[in-house]
């Protein structure tokens, strides 16, 4: 446990549970539907609340309506295939998910990627943080009224994805990940472009926020003291990732159970793990939750500028012995042995040969500690593919955190959490 | 067996002589400190061995992880068909544990664990939903994913991947009927 605090500058403030009464129970009370389609719901959510006057007495949340079965299909495709599926389950950060999955694989497997995967990996998992971040927080601006601060991030969103659509030709469902590997090499000339865009264009986008949200009246009065959870109460919902972290539970995957680049001895010649720290705060309300993920994009700046400059040289892929890792285009194309492994890959009687057993593997994304729990019968496919999505855990608390509030800040309260209803329903 | 290498499992059987806890890594690693340690429990003592794993001072399991079910239908090896897993995670100690708990046709049924985690309210809907287990004690088990009127559980085994045309036969309102 070495999670280092940086304390939230901020100036506490008494937050704590809303105590609003009615005057008269069972008066004049009246029910709201907000969603399933509404604006400030972002996608398919639907709330019922029961309201007097402009409190919120309770409010009961249905979802479903994006249910897509994933974890089904997951019985039905292989390794490989169904890293496709994670891309449309968090779709604001689809490579984080790429990696998650294959990282629960390659534990099942039991194998240990390459040190040049694992940094364009952790690389390519703090950009997908950042841009997470980067939505949320404008989002955070946008339902409570500010359209800059939702316009101004989006430019750098865009370059974010320009530089993904440079090693995999995708720009929002990449499936950049393989067992035991990547799709591709990253391009000659790409951890420079990444370079400069965290020393020119990122830290200009978080002045821009310090100055359109941190300190605007508007938008820290409806903020704090709004949506408050306490710390015992975060952990006992399961609540995981920037949201616990802002009610001041000190839990990062990345720290606590480090795996990639944030482990020490990662490449096998003794260097230690990237040096960031934990960003927490104590106040546990909306306002604590964009500031813990403000500064977790500094902090992913910074993990991205230690490990851009020197990326280990060597294959990206684990050795194509085992027969874990598909072979290069230029194998297949002209080599008999390439042909032969190839299809050996890819033909569906073929394919992984899994051992019997299960495993779980998680990451810390952007949301919140995301993993998958699979269970293999030695086939080819999973035999249970599923899913911990942090969304669907994290949002169960929602109606004990409007509960007591009026209802514009329900809406303050949503867009703090940053739901993303594919990942939510599946 | 010479693989107990998890702190809470000494303590578990100390504490509960009579279960059979059947401690086992969810799968064999080369490296035996990487392995996900699994115990298995009845439905008969799980609210108690769970109470323990949260309040005990040396299991301090805080947080319920994650709560899934699978369905062990033709499952190499299986006795029991549906199993309940617990991932159980201690933030003070730094450890995880994950706990099985085995469920049989015709009425699968175990008690909730709502009363010791929170977290476990909207993961007991999706099993129940997902897998038609039962949790006797939930506050509210309604279907979470699914609308009320389905009546299939499609993560079970033998629920077919197309469907079983509950897509095609969905009732649609006219202007007229509404």
């Amino acid at each position: 446990m070495t999670t280092e605090v940086e304390e939230s500058v901020s100036t506490p403030l008494e937050a704590g549970p809303a105590t609003y009464a009615p005057e008269e129970p069972g008066g004049d009370v009246w029910v709201l539907n907000l969603g399933p389609q509404h604006p400030a719901t972002h996608t398919t959510l639907r709330h019922v609340l029961e309201l007097d006057g402009e409190h919120v007495l309770s409010c009961t949340v249905h979802i479903g309506y994006l249910h897509s079965g994933f974890e089904k299909l997951g019985e039905h495709l292989n390794y490989n295939q169904y890293v496709v599926v994670t891309d449309r389950m968090n779709y604001v950060s689809p490579m984080a998910n790429n990696i998650c999955w294959h990282h629960a694989c390659e534990k099942l497997f039991d194998i240990e990627i390459t040190p040049r995967c694992k940094a364009i990996r952790t690389i390519i998992a703090e950009l997908a943080r950042i841009q997470d971040h980067l939505l949320c927080v404008g989002a955070a601006g946008l339902d409570l009224g500010g359209f800059t601060a939702f316009m101004y991030p989006f430019n750098a969103r865009e370059d974010i994805y320009d530089l993904f659509e440079e090693i995999c030709g995708a720009r929002f469902t990449t499936s950049y990940t393989r067992v035991g590997g990547l799709m591709q090499d990253i391009t000659a000339d790409w951890h420079r472009k990444v370079k400069s865009y965290c020393t020119d264009v990122l830290p200009r986008v978080i002045d821009d926020f310090e100055k359109l949200l941190t300190r605007n009246r508007i938008f820290v009065e409806r903020t704090k003291g709004v949506g408050y959870i306490s710390h015992d109460d975060a952990i006992n919902w399961g609540m995981t990732g920037p949201l616990a972290r802002a009610s001041g539970v000190r839990r990062d995957l990345r720290k606590d159970e480090p795996y990639l680049c944030y482990e020490d001895d990662w490449d096998g010649k003794g260097t230690s793990a990237v040096d960031f720290k934990v960003p927490i705060s104590r106040l546990g309300d909306c306002y604590a939750r964009y500031q813990v993920r403000l500064a977790e994009i500094a902090e992913s700046i910074r993990i991205i500028l230690q490990l851009v400059n020197d990326i280990p040289a060597g294959p990206i892929n684990v050795l194509p012995d085992d027969k874990m890792a598909l072979p290069g285009k230029d194998e297949v194309y002209f080599s008999i042995e390439g042909l032969i492994h190839h299809f050996e890959q890819i033909m569906t009687n073929r394919g992984h040969q899994a051992p019997v057993g299960e495993a779980y593997g998680a990451n810390e994304t952007a949301n919140g500690e995301l993993g998958f729990y699979l269970a293999s019968d030695g086939g080819n496919s999973p035999y249970r593919a599923r899913c911990r999505p942090p969304s669907f855990i994290n949002y169960q608390c929602f109606p004990e955190l409007v509960v007591g509030h009026k209802i514009s800040d329900v809406i303050a309260v949503l867009s703090s959490m940053n739901i993303i209803a594919a990942e939510l329903d599946r | 067996m010479s693989e107990l290498s998890h702190p809470v499992i000494d303590l578990l059987v100390r504490q509960f002589p009579g279960v059979d806890f059947a401690p086992a890594p969810l799968l064999a690693k080369k490296n035996k400190s990487d392995e996900q340690m699994c115990v298995r429990v009845g439905p008969d003592r799980l609210l108690d061995v769970m109470t323990f794993l949260r309040e005990d001072d040396s299991c301090c399991f805080e947080q319920l992880c994650d709560l899934t079910c699978v369905d062990y239908l033709n499952f190499p090896k299986a006795r029991d068909r549906y199993g309940v897993v617990y991932s159980l995670l201690s933030l003070t100690k730094g450890h995880r544990l994950w706990v099985k708990c085995f469920v049989n046709d015709p009425s699968p049924e175990v008690p909730s664990v709502f009363g010791i985690w929170k977290g476990a309210n909207w993961m007991e809907r999706e099993v129940w939903d997902m897998f038609g287990v039962r949790f006797a004690g939930h506050p509210d088990l309604r279907r979470i994913l699914t609308w009320e009127a389905f009546e299939a559980h499609p993560l079970r085994k033998d629920y077919p991947l197309q469907g079983r045309g509950e897509r095609e036969n969905f009732e649609t309102i006219t202007r007229e009927s509404a």
